[in-house]
């Protein structure tokens, strides 16, 4: 694993609001994180929590209004991503940072054939001609494992499968061969046996090309196949952060605990209910001052409803937003 | 696709066939005498003689036949007669009008020019004027410019030609004064030759009103139309995907958005170009234009039964000629669709 290597992206207290009729909705607070060169890292969390959110701010393709970023800074290659002109952040999108949507049946527009669609951002980017993008385009439907490539180039998105569309996203992605892959719930419309060729797809192509791979999920199971690190997100901020390894082995968070509860075990009795987490995930209408996960909390106190948890290191590269000290089984005395 | 055409165009002759004996049993069951309007002093017997001349002693089922003959074989064979040298005049009568006693094929085709450009260039303009007006109502949604096109459409759709025509000519022919260059005439002279350019801005002038309050109708709906197909594909996920690919947001609109956009527009313009040659009835007849809507008018007061046939027969064979472009354009601007 590349532990250490320097981040190619770097976020710092990221903030994203959404205005609604009378009122906020804070879906991202104070989110920071950092990825580093050829790593995979995963996020998760429920639906809600702010994970997708989070990753299209950086690139500000929430839509404004009503979506604002009010704070933070994305720095990538020594740019503040959040404050470029609108030119250079085009750059960065599909040229140097590729994004993979959730769902590939209504992610490809439908009047145009697929080669055209892979051969825009050839032609922006890497100021390809028509000859060239084309077979580069073929290139990378074959890099992505579709047969026939050459002849698929014409086809529209209408003739392809769902695990076929995805892999077409992919190669969109990839096209311009991004230092970041930002891939947001690709698996997550795919039935299983599709999932896991995308999901080797894409380790396979991440350990070929050397990218830093963002892998955003609700699949606990996804992520302890192929991430290196974890984000676990709950109620727009970061909850806990971990070598992927060290995080099932030893998760720090209430809220981890509760999730790695409620995946289901494939070994041992039947007579067990699936375990849940009571309560649904906040809609924060404002800037939250307490823990926003201490209403669904088994272990909370009075210190959770004073203050909002900062982000407390446990080693080994591993930290928790939590007052309650999982390792003594009393507050963290910090 | 050709064979998906041929296929429509011939199933389209049974249909019109059969539009054409319905207009023409419709038109026989209506009251009205082709002698009613002739002075009163003509003998009764001198007027049955003159219906018999006009064919009406004959059973229904033999009228329409011969009409259906006229219509399909001598007429077309006539003007391809005129058209090239090695087809001999046809000896059948010509279809005639009970009204004028001209050919009506050659009234028609002498008021279409009137109409297409009065009528066509308002439906043209209010169609170039609706799209980029949809376009930008639905990029810059509740801005200040999608209000006032709102507005605007309102107006168009709620305020029928009959009275915004009429409030046109009051304000541009009767108050303005008239060296103004605001001041347009309000008749429509079908005499004028354009042979200088006096007379081509005399043309252009006598054709403003007109078209303005045509123009203002088209506007309304196309520009509806266009907003809500607009609107419903930017919220689209592939949206999202050509910005994340880097593409500038008039690459993401007019190319990505607008070609999905297009799809139901394109549909809802082509199925109104018929109702061009069909005339804007009540329009024409406010500004005198002498075209296809007037020259209806005119016959059914008249009882004119050859010419209102030939009229409704030529809308209906342009209705459903229409409908198949809609469908052909569909099927250009939509991939999914494929009619082999």
């Amino acid at each position: 694993m590349p532990n250490g290597a320097q981040p190619v992206l770097d976020v710092q207290g990221l903030k994203t609001v959404f205005k609604i009729r009378g009122g906020e909705v804070h879906a991202v607070n104070d989110v920071s994180f950092d990825l580093r060169a050829g790593e995979l890292l995963g996020v998760v969390g429920e639906s809600g929590s702010g994970k997708s959110v989070t990753m299209m701010s950086l690139l500000g393709l929430l839509p404004t209004p009503p979506a604002d970023v009010r704070d933070g800074t994305v720095t990538f290659q020594g740019q503040d991503l959040l404050k470029v002109d609108a030119e250079t952040l085009r750059g960065v999108r599909g040229g140097k940072i590729g994004f993979v949507f959730q769902d590939p049946m209504t992610s490809l527009n439908p009047v145009y054939n697929v080669g055209m669609q892979i051969m825009e951002p050839l032609r922006k980017h890497m100021g390809m001609n028509k000859k060239q993008a084309t077979v580069r385009a073929k290139e990378l439907l074959e890099l992505v494992g579709i047969p026939d490539a050459e002849r698929r180039l014409k086809d529209y998105p209408h003739q392809f499968s769902g695990g076929m569309r995805q892999r077409v996203m992919i190669a969109i992605a990839l096209a311009c061969d991004p230092q970041v892959l930002i891939a947001d719930e690709p698996t997550t419309a795919l039935d299983v046996t599709i999932q896991a060729q995308i999901l080797e797809l894409m380790k396979d192509l991440q350990e070929r090309l050397g990218m830093a791979v963002i892998w955003i999920t609700h699949d606990l199971g996804v992520v302890a196949g192929i991430a290196d690190r974890v984000l676990v997100m709950y109620g727009g901020q970061i909850v806990e952060q971990a070598p992927t390894r060290e995080l099932f082995r030893d998760p720090q968070h209430p809220y981890t605990r509760a999730l790695l509860k409620t995946v289901p075990r494939v070994t041992g009795g039947r007579e067990e209910r699936l375990a849940i987490i009571e309560g649904q995930p906040p809609i924060l209408g404002e800037q939250p001052t307490a823990c926003p996960f201490r209403d669904r909390c088994d272990v909370a106190f009075d210190m959770c409803a004073k203050q909002n948890p900062p982000r407390f290191d446990v080693g080994n590269g591993h930290d928790a937003a939590c007052f309650y000290d999982a390792r003594t089984g009393g507050p963290r005395n910090a | 696709m050709l064979t998906y055409t041929i296929r429509r165009l011939f199933t389209a002759i049974p249909t019109l066939i059969f539009i054409s004996l319905i207009i023409f049993l419709l038109l026989d069951m209506a009251p009205g005498d082709p002698t009613a309007s002739l002075p009163l002093t003509i003998p009764p017997e001198v007027r049955e003689q003159i219906r018999q001349s006009l064919g009406m002693g004959e059973p229904v089922h033999i009228r329409y036949l011969l009409w259906l003959k006229q219509m399909v074989w001598s007429e077309p064979m006539f003007y391809l007669s005129q058209s090239v040298s090695w087809i001999d005049t046809p000896d059948a009568a010509r279809l005639i009008s009970w009204q004028t006693r001209a050919p009506v094929l050659d009234t028609v085709f002498e008021r279409i020019p009137q109409t297409l450009m009065v009528v066509g260039l308002a439906y043209v303009v209010g169609v170039l004027i609706a799209l980029p007006i949809g376009v930008i109502s639905a990029y810059r949604q509740y801005s200040v410019f999608d209000q006032a096109g709102t507005f605007v459409s309102m107006i168009g759709f709620s305020i029928p030609p009959f009275f915004s025509g009429v409030l046109m000519i009051i304000l541009f022919t009767v108050m303005m004064p008239n060296d103004s260059f605001w001041w347009f005439p309000s008749i429509y002279d079908t005499t004028l030759v354009v042979d200088s350019w006096e007379n081509f801005g005399k043309q252009v002038r006598q054709m403003v009103l007109p078209v303005m309050v045509l123009a203002l109708q088209t506007t309304a709906q196309i520009s509806r139309f266009m907003r809500a197909s607009m609107l419903d594909n930017l919220n689209q996920d592939y949206v999202r995907t050509a910005r994340a690919k880097g593409m500038t947001e008039s690459v993401v609109v007019l190319k990505h958005v607008l070609r999905n956009s297009m799809i139901p527009v394109i549909t809802v313009i082509a199925l109104g170009i018929p109702a061009i040659f069909g005339g804007a009835i009540i329009t024409e007849q406010i500004f005198k234009v002498n075209g296809i809507g007037q020259l209806l008018i005119v016959s059914i007061q008249g009882s004119d039964v050859p010419m209102v046939q030939t009229l409704t027969f030529i809308f209906a064979v342009l209705i459903v000629f229409f409908n198949l472009i809609a469908d052909i354009l569909y099927g250009i601007l939509d991939p999914r669709i494929r009619y082999d």
